[in-house]
């Protein structure tokens, strides 16, 4: 199948005087229509950077790009304002974690659906009123007839999430970028949310790049999973087979640490450190100061993609090795 | 430093226990606390806070959790008084707080301090960290040498390096290193109670478990009793030994951790736990437990204020309000809910206990 994204050795870095911010460094990967993939890591590995670059949302003056990026055989990155406003208005849609960002709150969720609708599929009005009434229905907002006529700020969060969701199907994309878009819900929200984005990607068959820290989010919704850390994807499998045997210490030890059903007499194994600053350029493994496993050649180079079976991905010198106890 | 250890430390006798290991250090009795809604009909309050009564055992660590919007952080700021309660009593190991014959707020805050979720604006930007957490026990009446010293002393046991941590402004910390230093200041009074709300729900998952193992070698090293609030019910699991499940300002149900896990008696309880992700992606959740969002706390439903959203709700779940039970021992398993009421009338509701 040929693929409809493929990102290849992506590098976003911000320069300003002071300094500049390496902060995605050499990504590369490819989604499939009708796809999740989920980008995982922690603050800061440049998750959302590298989601912003398939839109070309970073600032274009600070934010140096290399690589490339191809959206439907389309070269993103050589797109001119009128290839980006059909990129941004029916190719591709962006859903954020907070609904506000996306909504204006002087209109009613209506009025911005309708005209969303007329400005890149044009119609009449009515038609595009009916099928905004039809998107609430499908995002399963109650009595939505009466939901088109309120504010945003007259919806709970959840709802509020929804009418964010029907907003970016509502010109049908071929490819769903969704940046934490249910972190900020609370527990029984986010599980709705969730299984509603599940089942309409799979209804409209919709490529979707979702990004998130939360392992259990991932769980729910990916088919195949990247693990971010420090701008590079270290890892990359099918989610059940990096879940139940991941490769990179790093996938381990995120694992390990996330809390869930661990025994209350043992401490978590937590990974020691911190993420390193993106300021300086890594010259090694990035992983290496916190790693357990790490030996002198990990911080000679940065490492290659290692393919120990089909699938999967790891970007480690040590794969192979057997591994210590603790992991 | 291993100062967990297998057994229980051996009871020091902190000269401020007055009470002895059976009372309890804090018992709430219905606490309230309703806001004046300032865009509204007049006269209209959020019930951010509305009757809410637990007790705090000496040693224990009391889980609370519940969505955002339910109270937690209004009950947390009512028991240290920095928010007047409207109604309800607050006794801290036997004394009422702020009554005539109890103890002081003042008193109170000497022996309970608070860590916030936000660790970058609860400190000073312009402080180095070794001074904000000298600031304490200066203020406490140490001198400036020896507030500086025991401030050395805690970083330590936070795990910072205080000649490399100590001289650092806050925005020269990473967000775990920020929360220790918060933990820090906290300790170094020298408290017997701690409130976390939110402690660690802001750190990467990989700095949340460093986190989570210092506060339990804390608690061990320092007899410590805490209060433990977040919204990540696996977190709650492994830290606490009692929880409290909170609904729209009340208490819907209260009990040993393991019972709340794996036997929940509240069906917002039941709930919540099945709207945790699976982590197991062969067997995904295929449909929500509850639907709908929290309803709005500023008219709840009457009666049982989950009944908007609860699948077994009936005529007498609107009618009247579900009470908690018999909530003051330690062993205590209770929850708000007419199915666990004999006498109720609840058609599910035939002896259980
Ligand atoms: N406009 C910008 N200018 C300068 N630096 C930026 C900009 N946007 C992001 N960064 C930096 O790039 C790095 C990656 O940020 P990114 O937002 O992609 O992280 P993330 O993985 O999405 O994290 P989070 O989980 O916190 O959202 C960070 O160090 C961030 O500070
Ligand atoms: N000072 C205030 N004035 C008016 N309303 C308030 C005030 N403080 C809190 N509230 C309201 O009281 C209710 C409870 O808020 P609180 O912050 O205690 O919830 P919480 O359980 O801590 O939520 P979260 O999980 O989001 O932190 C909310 O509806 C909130 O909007
Ligand atoms: S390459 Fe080396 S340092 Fe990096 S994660 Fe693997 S073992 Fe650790
Ligand atoms: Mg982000
Ligand atoms: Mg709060």
């Amino acid at each position: 199948m040929v693929p409809l994204v493929e990102v290849n050795d992506l590098t976003v870095r911000f320069v300003t005087r002071e300094m500049t911010v390496h902060a995605v460094n050499g990504v590369t990967f490819s989604v499939s229509p009708g796809e999740v993939l989920c980008i995982l890591g922690e603050s800061g590995s440049g998750k959302s950077v590298t989601l912003r670059a398939l839109m070309r949302l970073l600032p274009p003056r600070r934010a140096q790009i290399t690589g490339s990026i191809r959206v439907d055989g389309e070269d993103v990155l050589a797109l001119d304002a009128k290839g980006l406003r059909h990129l941004r208005g029916g190719l591709v849609s962006m859903i954020f974690q907070e609904p506000m960002t996306a909504l204006d709150p002087v209109y009613t969720i209506g009025h911005q659906i309708v005209e969303t609708i007329r400005e890149h599929k044009g119609g009449t009005h009515a038609a595009a009123r009916a099928r905004a009434l039809e998107l609430l229905e499908l995002v399963k907002i109650p009595s939505p007839e009466r939901r088109l006529d309120n504010y945003p700020h007259e919806l709970s969060g959840g709802l509020r999430q929804r009418a964010m969701i029907a907003m970016a199907l509502s010109c049908g994309p071929r490819l769903l970028l969704a940046d934490e878009p249910t972190t900020a819900l609370d527990a029984t929200v986010q599980i709705q949310v969730l299984i509603l984005l599940r089942r309409l990607q799979k209804e409209l068959g919709m490529g979707t790049i979702f990004v998130t820290h939360d392992l259990g989010v991932a769980s729910e919704i990916a088919d195949r999973i990247a693990v971010m850390y420090a701008g590079r994807i270290v890892e990359e499998g099918p989610v059940a087979d990096v879940l139940a045997a991941p490769l990179h210490p790093y996938t381990r030890g995120l694992l390990a640490s996330t809390v869930h059903g661990q025994s209350r007499d043992h401490d978590i194994d937590a990974i020691p450190g911190s993420p390193p600053d993106l300021r300086i350029v890594p010259t090694g493994c990035a992983f290496a100061p916190r790693c357990g496993m790490a030996i002198p050649q990990c911080r000679a180079g940065i490492p290659e993609e290692r393919h120990p079976s089909p699938g999967r991905m790891a970007r480690c010198i040590r794969v192979d090795a057997p591994v210590p106890a603790y992991a | 430093m291993n100062m967990l250890s297998p057994m229980p430390p051996p009871p020091v006798q902190d000269p401020r226990d007055r009470g002895g290991p059976a009372q309890p250090l804090m018992i709430a009795r219905d606490l309230k606390k309703h806001f004046p809604v300032k865009s509204g009909p007049k006269g209209a309050v959020v019930r951010a806070v509305d009757g809410v009564s637990f007790t705090l055992f000496k040693g224990e660590t009391l889980g609370i959790v519940g969505e955002s919007g339910c109270g937690k952080s209004t009950l947390a700021r009512l028991l240290l008084h920095l928010i007047e309660p409207d109604g309800g009593e607050i006794v801290f190991d036997g004394d009422p707080v702020a009554a005539p014959r109890g103890i002081t707020v003042n008193a109170l805050r000497r022996q309970v301090q608070m860590v916030f979720q936000d660790s970058y604006s609860s400190l000073n930007p312009r402080m180095p960290v070794r001074d904000s957490v000298a600031f304490g026990p200066y203020v406490h009446g140490k001198s400036r040498a020896v507030a500086r010293e025991v401030a050395r002393e805690m970083l330590l046991k936070v795990g910072l390096n205080p000649d490399l941590f100590g001289p650092r402004y806050p925005h020269e910390l990473s967000g775990g290193q920020k929360q220790r230093v918060n933990i820090a200041r906290a300790l170094v009074i020298e408290p017997r109670m701690v409130i976390l709300d939110e402690a660690v729900s802001a750190l990467d998952k990989s700095v949340e478990a460093q986190v989570l193992n210092l506060l339990r070698a804390l608690k061990a090293g320092f007899n410590l009793t805490y209060l433990f609030i977040s919204h990540d019910l696996n977190v709650v699991r492994y830290i606490s030994d009692r929880v409290l499940v909170m609904y729209l300002g009340s208490v819907v149900e209260l009990g040993p951790v393991e019972r709340i896990f794996t036997r929940p008696l509240h069906p917002y309880t039941v709930a919540l736990l099945g709207s945790r992700p699976s982590m197991d992606p062969a067997h995904r959740i295929e449909e929500p437990p509850i639907t709908g969002d929290p309803p709005s706390p500023i008219n709840p439903p009457s009666g049982c204020r989950f009944r908007t959203r609860c699948p077994f709700a009936e005529a007498v779940c609107a009618a009247r309000a579900p009470v908690l039970g018999d909530w003051l021992d330690r062993e205590s398993h209770v929850a708000a809910c007419h199915i666990h009421d004999p006498e109720s009338g609840h058609s599910r509701a035939h002896g259980v206990s």
